[in-house]
């Protein structure tokens, strides 16, 4: 592989950049491969790459049915953190902080990481009663967390609406400083470029349409590109987690939901942080272009047309105007929308099935992107150990069953409702 | 947006109204034994599938009835709705 540097810019410069080699190669499916990971988002290359870099398992194949990194990978509002409560999202998230922070140089490619701090507004002292106890939660479990008073988030971002005269005025906020953003597409195509490289096989534009199990036990997959044996299996296809379930006949505690997403027009640089509205569900970033990104709530009901509906892009950007009232002033330059796989409460699942050699990852709801890493490493793990790592022992499947749940925002079953 | 015919009121559209959900998972019968997984397979799981979905609307800003709908999550289209108690195809 082709290392990228400063060096091999230069000299592709002298050919006018036309003998880049490819990022990554176009294979044909080969009859059987030792691991099949279903779904080439994120989490899928990011699992695919650990398993290479790792475990020393490299006849992978990635079997994606639309091109890599065109689902939620790309779709999302790029936001990165691990300012949790509960202890298994915290050090699961914490442990994938710390990949992130190395992330571009272990690819060799140029993620744009930049830990410029998540601010969560508070609105009223309940509620910084509340986030002074996660932000406790936080440090005890190793996180950076500072509680900010109404003056110390003026400092930070005096464009918010610190007029007296507003319904939810902003009591001060909690921040995580080394959360940040990261471009999401690159996260993509470098974890492909070096899950490639270690020869695994990313096969793109193929559907999966079947199971081929035996005596409980997975022996491979039938897709629009023939039959593929395989030893074993993950999924991780986010959105589409339940459709590929029913092939199994299994019924999981997920619902897909649509969330959209929207950008302004770019504008002189004026946000340094990420900012979340603490009286409702509204998020906010600006991009390296210059766009305020933005994202809130779920459109609300099941769906699996990623395409959104008017009544939730205007209530959510209604809360983005409550806190941030210049973004009345800007156009919209673009709205999308992804499919989320909401787990029942709230927190990720990464185990393995009733089925032998069937691994599952799911349930990421809309903390996928922050997860890349940490959901990539320990999914890798529990394939080629067959048994869960530490990290994701809480994201069981059967937590349902026994009561065990990891319930962040104690919203209950009620997925659509934040 | 959607417009969801109420059949108390008439076709309105989707800001009346607050999603309750599938409505065709059941609750355990009353008065009997009920083990953990009944409780789990009515509580936490869903097929959620891609396609025609019978779920739960409550006409919180109209009527205040919740009524059934059948919808597809892939292209919105709304075939039919019902009252709560109506059964359904």
């Amino acid at each position: 592989m082709q290392k990228y540097s400063v060096f091999s810019l230069i000299k592709n410069a002298f050919s006018d950049h036309q003998n880049w080699e490819v990022a990554w190669k176009d294979p044909t499916p080969k009859k059987e491969y030792d691991v099949i990971i279903i779904g080439g988002g994120g989490h899928g290359l990011a699992t695919a790459y650990y398993l290479a870099k790792e475990h020393n398992i490299t006849n992978v194949a990635i079997i994606e049915k639309g091109w890599i990194g065109g689902g939620n990978v790309g779709r999302n509002t790029t936001i990165i953190r691990s300012n949790y409560m509960h202890d298994d999202n915290a050090l699961f998230s914490e442990f994938g902080m710390d990949l992130w922070r190395k992330m571009s140089q272990e690819l060799n490619y140029n993620v744009m990481f930049s830990p410029r701090g998540i601010i969560n507004l508070a609105h009223s002292d309940a509620q910084m009663n509340a986030y002074s106890r996660r932000g406790n939660s936080m440090r005890l479990n190793g996180i950076d967390a500072v509680l900010l008073n109404r003056e110390e988030v003026q400092k930070r971002i005096p464009m918010a609406d610190f007029s007296d005269n507003v319904r939810f005025p902003i009591f001060g906020g909690l921040m995580q400083p080394s959360a940040g953003t990261a471009r999401h597409d690159a996260v993509a195509w470098g974890y492909a470029r070096q899950a490639d490289s270690m020869g695994v096989d990313i096969i793109q534009n193929c559907e999966v349409t079947g199971f081929d199990v035996t005596n409980g036990k997975i022996i491979g997959v039938r897709t629009s590109r023939g039959d593929i044996k395989a030893k074993k299996v993950g999924l991780c296809v986010a959105g589409s987690t339940n459709i590929l379930a029913e092939m199994l006949n299994m019924t999981l505690p997920i619902e897909t939901h649509l969330l959209q997403a929207c950008v302004s027009e770019p504008v002189k640089p004026l946000l340094d942080h990420v900012v979340t509205f603490g009286a409702g569900h509204f998020y906010c970033s600006q991009s390296d272009k210059g766009e305020m990104v933005m994202g809130g709530d779920l459109d609300g009901y099941n769906s699996y047309s990623q395409r959104g509906n008017l009544p939730t892009l205007q209530h959510v950007l209604t809360e983005g105007i409550a806190m941030f009232p210049f973004l009345s002033k800007l156009k919209m330059l673009r709205t999308w929308g992804g499919i989320m796989d909401m787990s029942m409460d709230g927190s990720p699942i990464i185990d393995k099935t009733h089925i032998d050699g069937l691994y599952l990852n799911c349930g990421w709801c809309y903390g996928g992107f922050k997860a890349t890493p940490a959901s990539g490493w320990t999914f890798a793990h529990t394939i080629a150990q067959d048994r869960v790592h530490e990290l994701n022992s809480g994201y069981s499947l059967n937590r349902f069953n026994t009561g065990d749940l990891i319930d962040e925002k104690g919203l209950g079953t009620k997925t659509w409702i934040s | 947006m959607l417009y969801i015919f109420c059949p108390h009121c008439g076709l309105r559209s989707q800001n009346e109204f607050a999603y309750g959900g599938d409505a065709t998972v059941k609750r355990p019968e009353l008065n009997k034994e009920i083990s953990d997984q009944e409780w789990n397979n009515f509580v936490y799981l869903r097929k959620s599938p891609r396609g025609k979905h019978l779920e739960l609307w409550h006409h919180i800003s109209g009527c205040r009835q919740w009524i059934k709908v059948e919808r597809d999550t892939s292209t919105h289209e709304i075939f039919k709705t019902y009252k709560a108690d109506e059964l359904t195809e």
